[in-house]
């Protein structure tokens, strides 16, 4: 088995909506972005991972765009954790000793289609039947049929189980995270929004599913993003100025949701986010504490506050306070999603899970310009696919 | 009745029994021959690793384990009847079962909430289980 495994190129697209440009020109164009950043080209590349739910498939494609050498390609789907499962599986050919060098790229362009998680279900309303396809996933057969089922839905219920279990979180808890998440947005040129709200406009504004309002939900869009990783023992090959930029994968680890009694209902993403969690420190070696930055899975507003327990960034249950108390602003004690976060950033689903590693990067390279937390060291990412997966990868800078 | 705007489930094979016994109005769920316990959604293989089980009427009541109010719903159909409330029940025989609760104002709902099974017959195939209020 390989030693580390360490990133040293990496690009991202802005998100938004681009009906001009072809999404794998977007895709072909961060991927060239990340090799140059890598002081690479195709022909140093021994694998490929490529990520994207509604163009599944593709990663041939972009290398005839940038240079077919034919190396493996995986093409990965694997609901919104698919970029992350992309960047793994040329993670698992660096450790497995099969390969030195791999570019992970993820895509996805959704243009405008609605609110996340609400179109796919009106597209399966034409044949009249609830269809458990779509992009979004669905993970009962029972559901839907009575109105249920869209994903502001599923993450409201989430939320309200949470706040009945736990003191001191209610919709205004909820409310501040997406006042905290949009704040964040202002400051990065990557994201799809960059409007602040005030916390009486995010709970003044139109309810989706209680209590998620539409400030509280994740847009649809159009995004892109890739990077080159290469083993400890390749870097070591490589010329100062890409040593000195690299950025440690001290963890990768993924899980899916185990059975829980009464948890088929609904999906789980708490579960597997906690014996992910728990098997990443344990990895890297590194405590919840110790982390400068943490970019995860806010597909909804909701859906961070309880992600901050799953994750052990605050105590046990208490989320809540760790909001009251400014804990994941820039300037708190663990900032979360300095981005801006699903809900503002956006979420062009495949392109999710590759995109976070691009962001947690850059911060631990000190080359996140204006939005750059000072000094950052580690970072963590966190995506969830619902079904349901959960991904997480520590990073670290090297010193 | 009128044409039916909503959506349909997929019936299986595996749900076939499920939805019968929705129409005859009197829920079943599979219970495992093996240990006994009830199990929903359908499965194949119960949790202990068995796969015999016998359709088996549930009491129909049970609580909120946890709720949501639907303010935009998926289609048109769904969006007429909004604000409604979508729920988790835990039913008395333990399983959980997703579905609306009617009959009370949706900000009544609260987790925790004693609720029964009701039936409607939405189309002349087709009936669909909800949760209301009990007593
Ligand atoms: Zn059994």
């Amino acid at each position: 088995m390989s030693d580390d495994v360490f990133i040293i190129g990496l690009a991202q697209h802005k998100f938004g909506r681009f009906p001009e440009k072809d999404s794998l020109d977007m895709a072909s164009e961060i991927a060239m972005a990340a090799l140059a950043d890598a002081g690479m080209t195709m022909a140093d590349i021994d694998v490929m991972g490529c990520g994207s739910l509604l163009e599944a498939g593709s990663g041939q494609r972009i290398l005839h765009q940038i240079g077919a050498t034919g190396i493996p390609v995986y093409n990965v789907t694997n609901a919104c954790a698919t970029g992350a499962n992309a960047v793994r599986v040329a993670y698992m050919e660096i450790k497995a000793g099969i390969s030195q060098v791999g570019l992970a790229v993820g895509f996805e362009k959704m243009g405008k289609s609605g609110l996340l998680g609400l179109a796919a279900k009106v597209a399966g309303a034409d044949k009249k039947v609830w269809a458990p396809a779509g992009r979004t996933g669905s993970v009962m057969p029972t559901e839907g049929v009575l109105g249920s089922g869209m994903m502001p839905a599923v993450f409201a219920e989430i939320a309200m189980e949470y706040a009945n279990n736990n003191d001191g979180v209610g919709f205004e808890q909820f409310a501040k995270v997406a006042e905290k998440s949009h704040a964040h947005s202002v400051l990065n040129p990557y994201s799809q929004y960059r409007k602040a709200f005030s916390l009486e406009e995010v709970m003044n504004a139109e309810v989706i599913a209680w209590p998620n309002t539409l400030p509280m939900c994740g847009p649809t869009g159009d995004g892109a993003a890739a990077v080159v990783i290469v083993s400890g023992e390749k870097l070591k090959t490589l010329p100062d100025d890409v040593r000195k930029r690299a950025v440690k994968i001290s963890a990768s680890v993924m899980t899916s949701d185990p059975w829980t009694a009464g948890g088929q209902a609904g999906p789980d993403v708490n579960t597997c986010t906690r014996m992910a969690a728990d098997k990443a420190y344990e990895m890297a070696g590194v405590d919840p504490q110790d982390l400068d930055l943490v970019e995860l899975h806010d597909c909804f507003a909701t859906a961070e506050l309880v992600h901050y327990d799953n994750l052990r960034l605050c105590e046990p249950g208490m989320a809540g306070k760790f909001i009251d108390e400014r804990g994941p602003w820039r300037d708190g004690k663990i900032p979360v999603n300095v981005s801006g976060g699903l809900v503002s950033k956006g979420h062009p689903l495949g392109c999710t899970g590759v995109a976070n590693l691009v962001e947690v990067g850059m911060h631990l390279r000190g080359e996140a310009g204006d939005r750059q937390i000072p000094d950052a060291k580690v970072g963590l990412t966190h995506v969830i696919g619902l079904g349901s997966t959960c991904a997480i990868h520590i990073l670290e800078k090297v010193s | 009745m009128a044409d039916y705007e909503k959506l349909r489930p997929e019936i299986t094979p595996l749900h076939e029994p499920f939805w019968d016994s929705v129409k005859r109005h009197q829920v079943e769920l599979q219970r495992c021959d093996s240990c006994g316990a009830f199990r929903f959604i359908p499965t194949e293989l119960c949790r202990c690793g068995s796969a015999a089980s016998t359709w088996t009427p549930i009491a129909g009541t049970g609580e909120v384990y946890t709720y949501t109010v639907v303010h935009r719903a998926p289609t048109p159909a769904y969006q007429a009847e909004a604000p409604y409330v979508i729920a988790h029940v835990t039913v008395d025989e333990g399983p959980r079962m997703i579905s609306v609760v009617v009959g009370c104002d949706p900000t009544d709902v609260h987790i925790g909430m004693p609720v029964t099974l009701v039936y409607e017959d939405v189309a002349p195939d087709l009936t669909l289980y909800k949760f209301t209020p009990a007593g």
